[in-house]
């Protein structure tokens, strides 16, 4: 009778943690880039341990605690290549208690929790286009005045009248930032008002990438109206990389040759204040604009004028005055309405409690 | 050509990016991440326009001894040791011409690069970032001229906000009951923080964002060329 009962104990025993971990399964993450595996478990156990095989058939430890998220996902896998995973609840009496599954990420062909921007995108894309082609068709729109784009022409004759340079800081970006390429938009704008009234122009770069390009749009401003050998390679030159040996380098030039108008348009980040409190120092007028929201305050106390965030794209529009380009600022406009009618039915569809609306634009991966 | 060429693939890069962001496949999964390596192994070789930049205008500028030119030349002298020191004994790691400089290592206590990058470049760095102190100090006192009722509202916030972030503003309030929990100094802080001044930040990110559309757009379509140096 005693061995009877002592058979059943030690039975018992083994087959505890089996019983625990009742269910381990493995699902591929949907609609990524097969990098990530979903594991899944259903047991009763308080914690559990996950192991994965390596490329020698090692088992080696990923995952071991609370069995409750009853979820872990195994991340930066590659892709179409196949994983096996052992499971067991913890504490674990014998070796065969593990379960074992193997699975492969997938690559898919669509982020599907990007749909929502990708529709956005479209929607603003469009009305772009369909603004620019009405534009084309000759319909005129109004744009409001943008008034430090307007003083360009100010600055500029500024600068003219007391024979000082004007100085054009294209931000501290590289080229692959929007907002350099937006300065430099800009700055072939300024380029040909400083060559029509034959303005010395300085630009000091970070970066050689936007050396060369800041070369070659000034250069063509001159050519365009007529002054190619008032165009002066050298006032456009590169002076360091580092961000504040950069500062520097323009407080110097401001100190020194004391320049009647300054530019600072394009990404800015901590220098935004020692640049324009500098400039404000020696009392020159001062145009900035950047879509670093964090760094508009500082050049809107420090400088006349300051493009806020979208006027510093639109101002290669509004200072063509080509009607395609403005036609372009509608769509803009257009985005605006767009973006304030779903933060509204954002606002209700959440006071309703349909919370899948605000899944939708959140843009989560599953 | 010359004008067609840089347009054609700024607006066949413009597409390939655009469409990399929704596949999640390959190779348009690795589109991103390549065209980024080709932009740095481009800004590679741009670096050396850069140097030979900087020498040229810094030695125009000492030849013909313009204001400050000692200044420039400082600045020259500067690049030539960096540089020298960088090739004959390497930074870090890495050794140069004249292998790691274990000797110059044990009198100075790091290599000649890193000795100046640590003790010259960095203070130097560190001091032109500390100036904002006292520029923030000027700036704010003449955002805070009271001149108008907007400027009324920046200097009764911002003294809120200053107040509420330090010490003493929990101290000047702390004796409020729980029910005007809210007018405590730090919460009042906290709320204009949260609230009033993200809204007002996230607008400007979203209109920045439609900007970035709007002109990204006007890029790839070929309408904005300005910044290849004509618009025509």
């Amino acid at each position: 009778m005693k061995a009877i009962c002592l058979t059943i104990l030690i039975g018992f025993l083994f087959v505890l943690p089996l019983m625990a971990a009742t269910d381990f399964y493995i699902q591929d993450v949907p609609w990524d880039e097969g990098k990530a595996l979903n594991l899944l478990w259903d047991t009763d156990a308080d914690s559990v341990l996950i192991q994965k095989a390596d490329s020698a058939g090692v088992w080696q430890p990923i995952f071991l605690g609370n069995s409750t998220p009853s979820s872990y996902t195994d991340r930066d896998l590659v892709p179409n290549k196949t994983y096996r995973y052992r499971f067991t609840s913890i504490p674990m009496a014998v070796d065969s208690s593990f379960v074992t599954a193997e699975a492969r990420p997938l690559e898919q062909w669509f982020y599907l929790h990007k749909l929502s921007y990708l529709l956005i995108l479209l929607i603003i894309s469009i009305a772009i286009v369909f603004y620019i082609q009405t534009a084309r068709r000759g319909k005129d729109y109004f744009i409001r005045r943008i008034s430090g784009l307007d003083s360009m022409e100010e600055a500029v004759g500024r600068a003219t009248e007391k024979g000082k340079p004007i100085l054009f800081v294209p931000g501290i970006g590289d080229l692959d930032d929007i907002q350099t390429i937006a300065s430099l938009t800009i700055l072939s704008h300024l380029a040909q008002k400083s060559a029509e009234y034959d303005t010395e122009l300085i630009v000091p770069c970070r970066f050689s990438m936007v050396l060369s390009a800041a070369r070659e749009v000034v250069r063509e401003a001159y050519l365009k109206v007529g002054k190619p050998d008032a165009y002066k390679e050298d006032r456009i030159f590169y002076l360091t990389d580092d961000q504040f040996g950069y500062v520097a380098g323009i407080d110097g030039i401001m100190v020194r040759e004391q320049p009647a108008a300054n530019f600072f348009l394009g990404s800015f980040y901590a220098e935004s204040l020692i640049l324009a409190e500098t400039g404000y120092n020696t009392g020159a007028i001062q145009t900035s604009g950047t879509a670093q929201a964090s760094q508009l305050p500082f050049f809107v106390v420090s400088c006349d004028y300051t493009l806020i965030g979208e006027e510093l794209f639109a101002a290669s529009a509004y200072l063509s005055r080509d009607p395609q380009q403005l036609g372009s600022l509608k769509g803009h406009d257009f985005g605006k309405v767009l973006v304030i009618i779903l933060i509204i039915l954002g606002v209700i569809t959440e006071m309703i409690g349909w919370h899948w609306f605000k899944i939708f634009f959140e843009g989560v991966q599953s | 050509m010359k004008r067609n060429l840089p347009l054609f693939f700024a607006f066949f890069c413009g597409i390939l990016v655009i469409v990399s962001e929704f596949i999640p496949h390959r190779p348009f999964s690795m589109m991103i991440q390549t065209l980024q390596d080709w932009f740095m192994i481009i800004s590679g070789f741009a670096i050396l326009l850069g140097q030979i930049s900087l020498f040229q205008s810094n030695l125009a500028k000492i030849q013909q001894r313009e204001s400050g030119w000692m200044y420039y030349l400082a600045g020259l002298i500067s690049f030539i040791i960096m540089l020298l020191v960088g090739i004959f004994w390497g930074t870090q790691e890495t050794g140069g011409l004249f292998g790691h400089g274990a000797n110059i290592q044990a009198a100075m206590g790091s290599k000649p690069f890193d000795y100046l990058f640590d003790y010259a470049y960095q203070p130097l760095s560190a001091t032109m970032f500390s100036l904002l102190a006292f520029f923030i100090a000027s700036a704010a006192y003449r955002a805070f001229i009271i001149r108008s009722f907007e400027s009324n509202l920046l200097m009764i916030t911002a003294i809120i906000v200053i107040l509420g972030r330090t010490s003493l503003g929990g101290m000047l309030t702390s004796w409020l009951p729980e029910s005007l929990k809210f007018w405590h100094l730090p919460n009042l802080s906290d709320f204009i923080m949260e609230y009033p001044n993200s809204a007002a930040q996230r607008a400007i990110m979203i209109s920045a964002a439609l900007g970035i559309i709007g002109s990204s757009l006007r890029i790839i379509l070929g309408i904005e060329r300005s910044y290849l140096g004509s618009d025509k």
